[in-house]
């Protein structure tokens, strides 16, 4: 499967939330800002692998529930001074429909 | 809009924090313009002594390089020197001619060293230290020349007869006074310091007043003569005599000077559009010369620059280390007992010559109010933080010289010096850091808090247990520039400036009910909080209006959102409840086939007397759960800032010596709590004798069964830093220790911060303040128990909800892609 995947609506994710998309390419974590921005990043912190979808969103960032790295949503970059990236998937909004790009 | 201008004259520490501090807030205010008298970026002046002694290169306290200028579009001028300001016109004129228009003037030019009214100082050869050039001189002055005398034996003077001594120079100390460093010992500590500078080879004349400085034939400065006639070789004499602040260009521009620039405690001279900050300024009547009380001031002013308002700056208590390397030395406060005025005050003395250690402890009326420490300086960091705090010792009063480790740190090996570690040493056990990585992280990356240093390093940010280790490494690197926060007015998080204590007064005092509310009220910074405060807040919302605020699962932590313990490898544990300890062979044939059907990798008895369930995937959770309710078992919070466990021994129901039926109490307990949140978890323990079998010494609450009762424990922990529970009362049947318990525990949830144990509430609030409420005011006990009955009316299982209510049980589920668009 790969191209742009219509996952699922707006509103399944919760806001300041997020959901775990299961694919070919391992976790995928969808997370919805408080203004309704929707972000995709692999679920695995660039630090202990932990799932970044189980942390706490704020602002445009989610905290790694293992040890608190903070993980920027729109590029996977780690905030400093912690180094290290999560991959990052694009994603898209449509009607309240949120489509993924699947390499 | 056009951007104000902002003119900084001092690109020193202070100066330069201030600006730091302002583009923090207001990155997009100001136009910015540095005046530097130097001709180099900003660097640390405190780390001058570690490079004259030749520890450290001049690159490595480099603060800001000048990319970091040109990137924050700071225009930099270095290497002049402003001479005049003009008020009407709003300018500021340098020495070279060039000119810049303000619409704010920061004013951070530091001090000047106080050169002696002797003759002979101006011969080549007499310098003060002060800067790069004078340390440089110094670094010169050691390679060709031989004697060399430092005139002034304090802090600095010390560091630079060090450094010059390590770098093979003959150096002789002169001093006016009766005992070195006065301002910062007394007599016995500063005679045990000379005796071990004497050791290192460091010459000291006390008593002697210095009359003139002779030149040698060749026109250099070849001695110093004294008031007694005597005299000394110097090819090197360096004025160490104290410093005056550099009040010089605020005096021209007719600014009101008193022993500084006096400000306000917005930092503010008598100039509006004039703000000063450092060892400038006097403030109260007080000029500060260390770094710590400046970097507070830079903060208020920048709050003041930014338009923002608030924060005010009410002046420091200093503390004093000394940086030459092995020797370990702290003061802080008024150690001599003579600044605080009248009242009871007491010295609590240790003194060990041949040990080589030296304690002194000044208490006024019940609080610390000065410290001198040498030798071994661990608790240093303690004890400032409870001279800043002005905390009650009065309950810790007979062990306070004995530290704050004396009841025993878990992990640390009973280390307790820091500056005899070697860099090897690992200081924090949880994320695996050495002494090494925490000193070469404060110097490469210029860091003076222990937030930064837990930042940079991860040191001490898990478990906590280091931190007295760690702020005495930052303490020991940095020397006086460290500054412990005021624990008592500790912001929640980097989101707000408020303490704890002022969100839960504005969320009682004015009704606030949801996250956003309590954030736009209180002016939160970013804009929805961050994962430290909006759990805080959430719990505070909660507990404060039970029954009206709502709980918002997205600001809980993963583990009380999903009602299972995250473990590393992102799978889940569950811990059923298992009341007092007690199970039944249906429950546990239903966990045993709960265990089986979703292939529970571990399965493990815990410290509280019930069964984990480990490995289990977040999916499985639901139905996991169902079948454990099937057969009548519920959540048992192993996972949440709530009730955990309430432990029991066998009691008067089995034991022969059982004097209450104290798992029966236990059930009655925890039957009573079910539900409760609070500000960190809660461990109960009822043992039916005083064998204490359950171990109700180390829990939040504990309750021993006498023949004649119960007596009451409360405030015990078991965990890091073992603390064994204070007596708080004795009672007589099993109603009133469900009364006590749990009007002890709606005060702590009432009170509470978040994060805080019972352990730490009561260090704060003191043990009596709990006695008044729970014990001595029966209608006051009467109301809190009956707010927690309130509040926890109703509770339902977590889990259940999370079986029967499909948006609860959506936090559970994966999407399965399934449709695929071109």
């Amino acid at each position: 499967m790969s191209g742009w995947v219509k996952v699922c609506g707006l509103n399944d994710i919760p806001m300041l939330g997020s959901r775990v998309v299961d694919s070919a390419q391992g976790n995928i974590a969808l997370f919805r800002t408080a203004d309704d921005k929707v972000f995709g990043l692999h679920d695995k912190c660039p630090h202990k692998g932990g799932p970044l979808s189980q942390g706490i969103v704020h602002g445009d960032t989610v905290t790694c529930p293992l040890h608190g790295w903070k993980i920027g949503l729109a590029d996977g970059q780690a905030v400093a001074p912690d180094q290290g990236c999560a991959g990052r998937f694009e994603v898209r909004l449509e009607a309240d429909a949120v489509w993924l790009k699947l390499s | 809009m056009k951007k104000q201008k902002l003119v900084v004259v001092g690109n020193g520490m202070a100066g330069i924090r201030a600006v730091e501090e302002l583009l923090k807030l207001a990155p997009d205010l100001y136009d910015i313009t540095v005046f530097g008298a130097e001709p180099h970026g900003n660097y640390n002046r405190i780390l001058l002594s570690p490079v004259l002694a030749g520890e450290m290169t001049l690159a490595d306290i480099v603060l800001n390089d000048l990319d970091w200028y040109k990137d924050n579009g700071i225009t930099l001028h270095t290497g002049k020197t402003v001479v005049k300001i003009d008020r009407i016109g709003r300018k500021v004129i340098a020495d070279d001619g060039t000119e810049a228009v303000y619409d704010r003037l920061l004013l951070a030019t530091g001090s000047l060293p106080f050169i002696l009214p002797v003759p002979g100082k101006e011969l080549p050869g007499v310098i003060a230290y002060r800067d790069i050039a004078d340390t440089e001189t110094m670094i010169a002055a050691a390679s060709s020349y031989k004697h060399a005398v430092v005139i002034g034996a304090g802090l600095l003077g010390l560091e630079a007869a060090n450094g010059l001594k390590l770098r093979g120079m003959e150096v002789t100390v002169v001093h006016l006074g009766d005992w070195i460093m006065e301002r910062q010992l007394d007599q016995a500590s500063a005679d045990m310091l000379k005796s071990s500078l004497e050791a290192k080879g460091l010459n000291f004349l006390l008593n002697k007043q210095t009359e003139m400085l002779l030149p040698n034939s060749s026109g250099r400065v070849g001695a110093v003569r004294f008031k007694d006639g005597s005299e000394i070789p110097a090819d090197l004499v360096v004025m160490a005599a104290g410093i005056r602040p550099n009040t010089a260009l605020a005096e021209s521009a007719k600014l009101y000077c008193n022993r500084g620039i006096v400000v306000n405690d917005t930092l503010q001279t008598y100039d509006p559009r004039i703000y000063a900050v450092g060892e400038c300024v006097a403030h109260r009547g007080v000029a500060y010369g260390l770094v710590a009380p400046l970097f507070e001031q830079a903060k208020v002013c920048a709050n003041h620059l930014a338009q923002m308002g608030i924060g005010r700056y009410q002046g420091s208590v200093t503390s004093t280390k000394l940086k030459v390397t092995g020797v370990d030395l702290f003061s802080a406060g008024d150690f001599m007992g003579e600044q605080s005025g009248k009242g009871n005050v007491d010295a609590i003395v240790l003194h060990d010559p041949s040990g080589g250690v030296y304690k002194k402890l000044v208490v006024k009326n019940d609080t610390l109010v000065g410290a001198v420490l040498y030798g071994d300086t661990a608790d240093g960091a303690w004890y400032f933080q409870l001279i800043k705090d002005g905390q009650s010792i009065r309950e810790i009063r007979d062990h306070l010289m004995f530290g704050q480790n004396n009841v025993g740190d878990a992990g640390h090996a009973g280390q307790s010096h820091a500056a005899a570690m070697p860099d090897t040493a690992e200081v924090c056990g949880c994320n695996g850091v050495c002494k090494g990585a925490i000193v070469k992280a404060i110097k490469e990356h210029g860091l003076f808090s222990l937030e930064d240093v837990r930042k940079h390093t991860k040191a001490s940010s898990s478990c906590g247990s280091c931190t007295g280790l760690v702020e005495q490494i930052l303490a020991s690197t940095v020397g006086g520039a460290y500054q412990p926060a005021e624990s008592k007015n500790k912001p929640v998080c980097g989101c707000t400036d408020h303490p704890h204590g002022e969100v839960r007064k504005a969320i009682r005092e004015q009704h606030l009910l949801t996250i956003p509310d309590v954030m736009r009220t209180l002016g939160w910074k970013t804009p929805n909080g961050c994962a430290s405060c909006r759990p805080a807040l959430n719990y505070y919302l909660i507990s404060t209006w039970p029954g009206e605020a709502k709980d918002d699962p997205q600001s809980r932590f993963i583990n009380e959102r999903a009602h299972a313990n995250i473990q590393k490898d992102g799978t889940y544990s569950v811990v059923p409840r298992m009341m007092g300890g007690l199970t039944t062979p249906d429950e546990l044939r239903a966990i045993a086939a709960a265990a089986d059907k979703y292939h529970v990798p571990t399965v493990k008895v815990t410290g509280g007397q019930r069964i984990d369930l480990l490995g289990v995937k977040k999916e499985d959770l639901p139905r996991m759960w169902a079948d454990l309710a099937q057969a009548g078992i519920l959540s048992g919070h192993a996972y949440g800032k709530s009730l955990r466990t309430v432990k029991t021994c066998v009691g008067a129901e089995h034991c022969r010596f059982g004097t209450q039926r104290s798992m029966d109490m236990g059930v009655k307990l925890e039957k009573m709590l079910l539900g409760m949140w609070s500000p960190h978890k809660v461990k109960l323990a009822v043992s039916g004798c005083p064998r204490n079998c359950a171990e109700a010494g180390i829990k939040d609450v504990g309750v021993i069964g006498l023949e004649s009762g119960y007596e009451l424990y409360v405030a015990g922990n078991g965990g890091i830093k073992t603390e064994v529970a204070q007596f708080l009362c004795k009672v007589k049947s099993d109603e009133e220790v469900l009364e006590y318990s749990a009007a002890f525990l709606q005060l702590y949830r009432e009170e509470g911060y978040y994060l805080e144990r019972t352990c730490h509430y009561i260090a704060r609030v003191g043990l009596d303040h709990v006695k008044a409420a729970v014990v001595e005011d029966s209608v006051r006990r009467k109301e809190l128990h009956q707010r927690l009955l309130f509040a926890l009316q109703d509770y339902e299982d977590p889990w259940q909800q999370a079986v029967e209510k499909q948006a609860v049980r959506r936090e559970y589920e994966v999407i399965k892609l399934v449709e695929v668009t071109a």
